[in-house]
């Protein structure tokens, strides 16, 4: 039988070299900036105001009339096309945006089309923030009660839910990390889709990580005699199809979303999209290796032992 | 069994029928709508999709209670004031705008249809006008219509309200500006007490400059109507039965103690028993929204392709029988979104769309389960059933860790207004939930009636059919 489990050395090492560029991203940005990747003013309060001109204009005019207004720190970029203008400053009142209404329109003509604007007071955004972050660790405390509650009959139920949770944090450092990159790159920013996609990858890293450990769970009382690495390996085996295909058909959806859907979930799409690949990976490459390392005592498969007769 | 399941599976193309009558853009009866909608005003019954405000244009405003140092804001206040806001919003002629609670002290106000909303926020955060206004003679009304709840245009304010359909309220006098005769920076206090027959009466006191001019017009004017109107909206239109020469006086009418409590609070405070602070606003146009829309339902249409290719090429026989579950998947979670209803967002078609692509997940963890059966010599009708109840534990298992993240994305999304986390938790969460139904049912059905009579042994034979 194809020994999966006992070379768990090498499937460490590949996540490490995945996930060590990401922390290098996350650290060089949180230093240069103070935040691990950018976030968007969901988190850090502030307005963004996306405008269309009826023919284009560069940034530094219209970041002119915002300086003149007194707002000295707009930061105005195009979004996509040359027309299409961004800005990004501190909260607005009401009669600051009413004044700079005004003014655009005297500098710039009346065509000028407003296609979206957030303003979020700072106060909003430190509490979406903590409530982010207390998202995540609830998500993450509920499911590891779960699964010690669902693996209860099962020997040693506690390892289990933590070869898991270490599964899954290992899918969110790959999905933060990427996404630091992405930031650092392109630009990209971390707003309230982007938390959903984080839990949602959490979500379903524990559903594959689940159905791998249901059938160890299955088929220990099987094979009794066996050696755990051998009924671990076995398990592996037997739902790898069913790992494979299910992750294929949640990709074909996702792709053909990044291809042709709408540019303003596509960030969203994407970090599922790298989430998801490393949810499969880590249940089939790290939760379970993890789990039989416990077994053994030998956690990096280092250990010499005499060839198992599988 | 046959028998059962002969049952089932008429039950389940009754339902495939319901779901194809819900989903088709017909004209439902309108006894039908009455059942299902019967919370809501008449003219929005209707099963439709909702779209949300990413979708059709609009402007979302949370606004928190701030209250003065030492002011305690009680759910009470949060009540009023939301009364309030609505009010204010109808004016706005906005056609089904939302306003909630949320939380302790925060309301979300949603305004489809308005992509600016400096004007609109404006108006809501501002402290209500209070005015007098002169509507004319009672014994021989000019204008019979103008009582509790009426909207009106006053000399004061004659541009409010900016539209003459205020949804649901009426403006029966759209051309009509009626004299204000006194604002109510000339109130000084209004309070509630009760009269001699022990009904709830509105007690009010004017500054002595209000005094004199009421004094003079109420000398002139008795046996009018004096509406008392705020922010357009009549509170209240009684009769001057005498003069009023002190600058005091009192309003009777048909009130509850409770109607009466909110009218003096809404006179004494320009309206907002406590101050709102507008702390947060997304506001979007609607062509970005119907863009995207459309964008994603072609990406989801050639995904959906993609899947039941892959799953009739990989299985087969069950393989397409999965493929007509998996339609039936897609029906019954739109049937879901019309009738509950829940409002689609950008995000929670993604959500709908990942969730069908993870749905297969149910049907695949099943027909493995069945190969593995076959592979061990049982029959074919008994690899069915163990494929199925095998498979059980870890489908339930493995589908309530999403269902746990979906519960604490939806908590997050609800205290924010974020409708857009909201919208991909729900939409998500009903795809977990119906994707256990049909693969545990519809699949099950189907599978039991090709696979179940003793004709099936043959299929063994051709093992290629059933996806080795």
């Amino acid at each position: 039988m194809f020994q999966l489990v006992e070379k768990r050395r090498w499937f460490f090492l590949i996540s490490t070299l995945v996930i060590v560029p990401g922390l290098i991203a996350m650290i060089y940005s949180t230093i240069t900036t103070g935040t691990p990747f950018k976030l968007s003013i969901d988190f850090t309060g502030g307005a963004l105001w996306v405008m269309e001109f009826p023919h284009p204009v560069p940034p530094g005019e219209l970041r002119a009339v915002f300086v003149q207004a007194g707002i000295p720190d707009a930061q105005v970029t195009t979004l996509g096309d040359p027309q299409t203008l961004q800005v990004r400053t501190r909260p607005l009142t009401p009669e600051q945006k009413l004044d700079l209404e005004k003014k655009i329109a005297i500098e710039f003509g009346p065509g000028v089309t407003q296609l979206e604007y957030t303003d979020i007071g700072p106060a909003l955004g430190t509490e979406v923030s903590k409530a982010a972050t207390l998202a995540v660790i609830a998500a993450s405390v509920a499911i590891l009660a779960f699964l010690t509650l669902a693996f209860r009959k099962v020997p040693h139920p506690f390892r289990y839910g933590v070869s898991a949770i270490v599964a899954m944090l290992h899918d969110i450092l790959v999905t933060v990390g990427i996404f630091s990159i992405l930031s650092l790159l392109l630009g990209w920013e971390a707003n309230a889709l982007f938390l959903t996609a984080l839990l949602t990858v959490i979500g379903f890293s524990v559903q594959d990580t689940i159905v791998v450990f249901d059938r160890i769970r299955e088929n220990t009382p099987k094979y009794r005699g066996d050696a755990f690495t051998t009924i671990a390996n076995r398990s592996l085996l037997e739902t790898l199809h069913r790992s494979l295909a299910t992750q294929l058909c949640a990709m074909f959806m996702m792709v053909a979303l990044l291809l042709f859907g709408g540019a303003t979930i596509r960030q969203f799409i994407a970090v599922m999209f790298f989430g998801l690949i490393s949810g499969t990976y880590s249940s089939i490459f790290n939760a379970v290796p993890i789990l039989a390392g416990w077994e053994e005592r030998d956690l990096f498969g280092t250990k010499k032992r005499p060839l198992a007769g599988a | 069994m046959r028998n059962r399941n002969t049952i089932a599976l008429v039950l389940i193309i009754l339902l495939a029928l319901f779901v194809l009558w819900i989903v088709l853009p017909i004209e439902h009866p309108s006894w039908f709508n009455r059942l299902l909608f019967w919370q809501q005003p008449p003219e929005s019954r209707a099963v439709a999709i909702q779209q949300g405000l990413d979708l059709q244009g609009g402007t979302q405003a949370l606004l928190q209670a701030q209250p003065a140092p030492g002011q305690e804001v009680t759910s009470q206040d949060m009540e009023t004031a939301k009364v309030i806001v609505e009010r204010r919003v109808n004016a706005l002629g906005v056609t089904e705008p939302t306003v909630q609670v949320v939380g302790q002290d925060r309301i979300i106000v949603e305004l489809p249809g308005i992509d600016n909303p400096t004007e609109a926020v404006q108006t809501l955060k501002s402290t209500g006008q209070l005015e007098f206004v002169e509507i004319g003679s009672s014994d021989n009304p000019k204008y019979p219509e103008v009582a509790q709840g009426v909207y009106v245009r006053t000399t004061n304010r004659p541009d409010s309200p900016i539209t003459t359909t205020l949804g649901t309220r009426p403006l029966p006098y759209p051309d009509g500006v009626f004299k204000t005769v006194m604002t109510g920076a000339d109130l000084k206090n209004a309070g509630v007490a009760l009269d001699q027959f022990g009904a709830p009466q509105i007690t009010f006191e004017l500054t002595d400059n209000g005094a004199k001019i009421f004094a003079d017009y109420t000398a002139q004017h008795v046996g009018d109507i004096l509406a008392i109107v705020l922010d357009n909206t009549v509170l209240s239109a009684p009769r001057i039965q005498s003069a009023i020469p002190e600058g005091r006086g009192e309003i009777t009418g048909k009130f509850t103690q409770e109607e009466a409590q909110s009218l003096a609070v809404q006179m004494r405070y320009g309206a907002l028993p406590v101050p709102l602070q507008v702390i947060g606003i997304r506001s979007i146009g609607a062509t970005l929204g119907s863009d995207s829309v459309q964008r994603s339902i072609f990406a989801g249409l050639l995904g959906l392709c993609a899947v039941l290719l892959f799953m009739i090429v990989y299985y087969r026989l069950p393989g397409v029988l999965a493929a007509g579950a998996l339609l039936m998947y897609a029906g019954i979670n739109l049937a879901i979104y019309k009738l509950v209803p829940v409002t689609l967002t950008l995000p929670g078609i993604a959500g709908f769309l990942l969730s069908t692509g993870m749905a297969v997940d149910a049907n695949i963890l099943v027909f493995e389960r069945m190969k593995e059966e076959l592979r061990w010599g049982r029959t074919v009708s008994a690899a069915v059933e163990a494929g199925f109840s095998r498979a059980w534990t870890s489908i339930l298992d493995s589908n309530l860790s999403t269902l746990i993240t979906c519960a604490i994305l939806i908590l997050f999304g609800r205290n924010f207004g974020a409708q857009a986390v909201m919208g991909f938790a729900v939409t998500l969460a009903i795809g977990v939930a119906v994707s256990m139904f049909t693969a545990i049912t519809v699949t099950r059905t189907f599978m039991r009636a090709v696979f179940e009579r003793s004709a099936a042994e043959g299929l063994r034979e051709k093992r290629w059919l059933l996806g080795f």
